[in-house]
């Protein structure tokens, strides 16, 4: 089944497109690459996947489900730039209440699991306000991972990560990916999201430049995609 | 050709307005009141002219919303403003009234003070939209608010209504009897004013179209 | 979850973060005592003076000390991008707007309920005597205030002058509730009861808040999403 499909996307900003005619897919099981330049649309069309906003023209589905339908809400989870987590809460209260909000069975009790394996079981009790730039990043990841979600929409993961937050995260995701989760992930890290895809889509000028899957070649020579495909890295 | 239809069309609201100050001269004074009583012949053509603004508003707003076609926008904000105009016109008038009949500039008049919250409601309209730089954003905003500003506009008049009738004061308006057969001058200027909306209207959605036209090929420049 | 679970844990998450910080209520009581203290200062009183303007005075202090807690409501979730977490979890928009509307109606009413015997010490007025109907008329019209302050603070949370807008843009629409409540709060305050010539302002108030909480949940996706 396809995890993930965007037909004919187009998204305006008035009548300027940010997105023109997007046709691209990542079928279950499968970790898409989303590279391109600053300003390409990587972010605008990772946004438009996990339904912050609705595009001009075309259809997004999420396991054949709008991304706005409490089904494909259920079954997605996005990291953007921000770590979406409360500074006056603690780590705890934090997962607590995304659990509640995802109507986990046992809110408390995933949450706890989750700080294990983020490495923040120490932690549970503090405010996150008082956490270092680490910790707040590996909550961040938990937040995320916490509903055990199919399909995981990461806006440049890796970006400003301190280097336990990038293992923590490589090994997590390695382990959606032998689960048969699928991601999309928006990169400028072209070597540790290359190792991880297995299926790549060059974004230039809001259009898609290439999509295909993730061959040897580019995990060896990052720019290669671009040279071959885009307009000069 | 149609700019000159726009533009005919004005002439004749002109025209209209033209022959029925004329007229006003013509006939004679209102009993109790004098001649001052004859601003009644634009303030309240405006006024209802001010609400076919603000109910095509809504409908412009919510066509919007539904189908995200930005010419609804466009007459949105346009008919807004132009709504806003006629209302001041409406507030303006009915100063100089009460200047003329009770020697003061303002009093707290029902169907005034009613006036002035609905300009206020439409301005905040209009203040929101100079707030939000992102055009979708900006007409998605905009017509939520509008919705919840007409939905206003019934309950305002009608509490500030019950207001004055519960502390009675001098009524601005009363005291003065229409007589019959002004009623034909009366109703060419309402449909003047109609015209003249209609027309402001076109011009201003013409303006607000080249605009975004401007705005988009400006991202565009931007972008490359 | 069902709906008005969700709705709970949307409302009890804005307690808390507040209650932990008092940022914004703390502002609001300084604010309400600030304009209550200021209010004395402009004109000399008597009693029958005071009881006279009392609805309308304590209205402008509710008004105004609030918009600092309404304003927050969705501002709060700007830092770390949480409005994103928000949205994209699966409850309902009309469940997080009336999470959050019901987060402000309680911070509201506690500063409203504080700002009366203030009220009552600074200007030597009982406000007592009928005191089941006035709260009534404050649940009735904080709740008014609530729903469009919250609904507004979703519309402008992204906007240039938020501080500013947020104000602009609800006190027009308010006027109507405002107009209602100021009259019943100040003929309470005074000792008459509410009579068949005062209902007509419960009833609007009443239809005021009806309404908008309508309207708020239709519209609240539109205004988050687009």
């Amino acid at each position: 089944m396809t995890a993930v499909a965007a037909e004919g996307v187009w998204k305006f900003y008035g009548d300027y497109p940010a997105l023109r005619n997007i046709a691209l897919e990542a079928p279950e099981g499968a970790c898409l690459a989303l590279i391109g330049r600053n300003g390409a649309g990587k972010t605008t069309l990772l946004r438009a996947l996990a339904g912050f906003s609705r595009p001009g023209k075309g259809k997004i589905r999420i396991f054949g489900h709008d991304p706005r339908e409490l089904e494909a809400r259920k079954r997605m989870g996005y990291i953007g730039h921000g770590i979406s987590v409360y500074d006056e809460l603690s780590a705890l209260e934090n997962l607590m209440l995304y659990g509640k909000l995802y109507g986990l069975e046992n809110p408390r009790q995933t949450a706890l699991e989750w700080l294990e394996r983020t490495g923040l079981a120490r932690v549970a009790g503090g405010l996150v306000r008082e956490f270092s730039r680490g910790m707040r990043q590996r909550l961040a990841v938990a937040r995320a991972f916490l509903h055990g979600p199919s399909v995981l929409l990461l806006d440049e993961p890796f970006t400003a990560l301190d280097d336990r937050a990038i293992a923590v995260l490589q090994t997590l995701l390695r382990e959606a990916l032998a689960e048969g989760k699928t991601i999309v992930m928006s990169t400028h890290q072209l070597r540790e999201a290359l190792e991880l895809a297995s299926h790549v889509a060059l974004l230039n000028r809001g259009q898609v430049a290439f999509h295909g899957p993730c061959t040897p070649e580019m995990v060896s020579d990052p720019g290669y995609v671009y040279a071959r495909y885009g307009e000069g890295g | 050709m149609r700019e000159k239809i726009v533009y005919a069309v004005g002439l004749i609201a002109v025209a209209i307005i033209a022959f029925d100050l004329y007229r006003m001269t013509q006939i004679g004074e209102e009993a109790n009141q004098g001649a001052i009583f004859k601003i009644i012949f634009f303030h309240v053509p405006v006024a209802i002219t001010a609400m076919i603004c603000a109910a095509a508003a809504l409908i412009a707003s919510v066509l919007f919303l539904i189908t995200k076609n930005f010419t609804f926008d466009a007459l949105a904000v346009s008919v807004t403003e132009v709504g806003l105009a006629f209302l001041a016109a409406n507030l303006v008038t009915g100063s100089i009234w009460g200047r003329v009949i009770w020697g003061v500039w303002w009093a707290w008049d029902a169907r005034l003070t009613s006036a002035l919250v609905c300009w206020l409601l439409y301005a905040g309209y209009l203040m929101l939209r100079h707030a939000i730089e992102e055009p979708t954003q900006r007409a998605t905003f905009a017509a939520v608010f509008s919705i919840f500003a007409f939905i206003d506009v019934p309950i305002v008049i009608f509490s500030i209504k019950w207001w004055r009738t519960q502390h009675p004061q001098p009524v601005f308006w009363g005291g003065g009897s229409f007589p019959k057969e002004w009623l034909p001058i009366f109703l060419w200027n309402m449909l003047a004013m109609v015209m003249l909306g209609i027309v402001l209207t076109v011009v201003r959605l013409r303006q607000e179209n080249a605009q975004r036209e401007l705005d988009s090929l400006r991202r565009m420049a931007h972008a490359l | 979850m069902s709906f008005f679970r969700l709705v709970g844990v949307v409302a009890v998450k804005d307690l808390r973060a507040e209650l932990r910080t008092k940022e914004a209520i703390n502002a609001s009581f300084g604010f309400a005592l600030v304009i209550l203290i200021l209010f004395s200062f402009a004109f000399e009183r008597s009693i029958e003076g005071v009881q006279e303007i009392s609805g309308g005075l304590l209205w402008i202090v509710f008004a105004f000390a609030g918009t600092l807690i309404l304003n927050r409501s969705f501002a709060r979730e700007l830092p770390n991008d949480c409005l994103d977490a928000l949205i994209s979890a699966p409850i309902p928009g009309a469940a997080l707007f009336l999470g959050k509307a019901i987060a402000n109606f309680v911070l509201v009413l506690a500063v409203e309920l504080v700002s009366l015997p203030v009220f009552g010490i600074f200007y030597s007025v009982d406000w007592t005597k009928q005191i089941w109907e006035l709260l009534l008329v404050l649940l009735l019209g904080t709740w008014g205030l609530t729903v469009i302050g919250t609904i507004f603070s979703a519309l402008t949370v992204n906007i240039r002058l938020r501080e500013v807008m947020l104000p602009m843009l609800t006190y027009p629409i308010m006027v109507p509730a405002l107009l209602g409540a100021m009259q019943l709060s100040s003929a309470l305050v005074a000792g008459k009861p509410i009579g068949p010539d005062n209902v007509s302002w419960l009833k609007m108030l009443a239809g005021f808040d009806l309404i908008y909480t309508a309207a708020s949940m239709v519209l609240v996706e539109t205004v988050l999403v687009g």
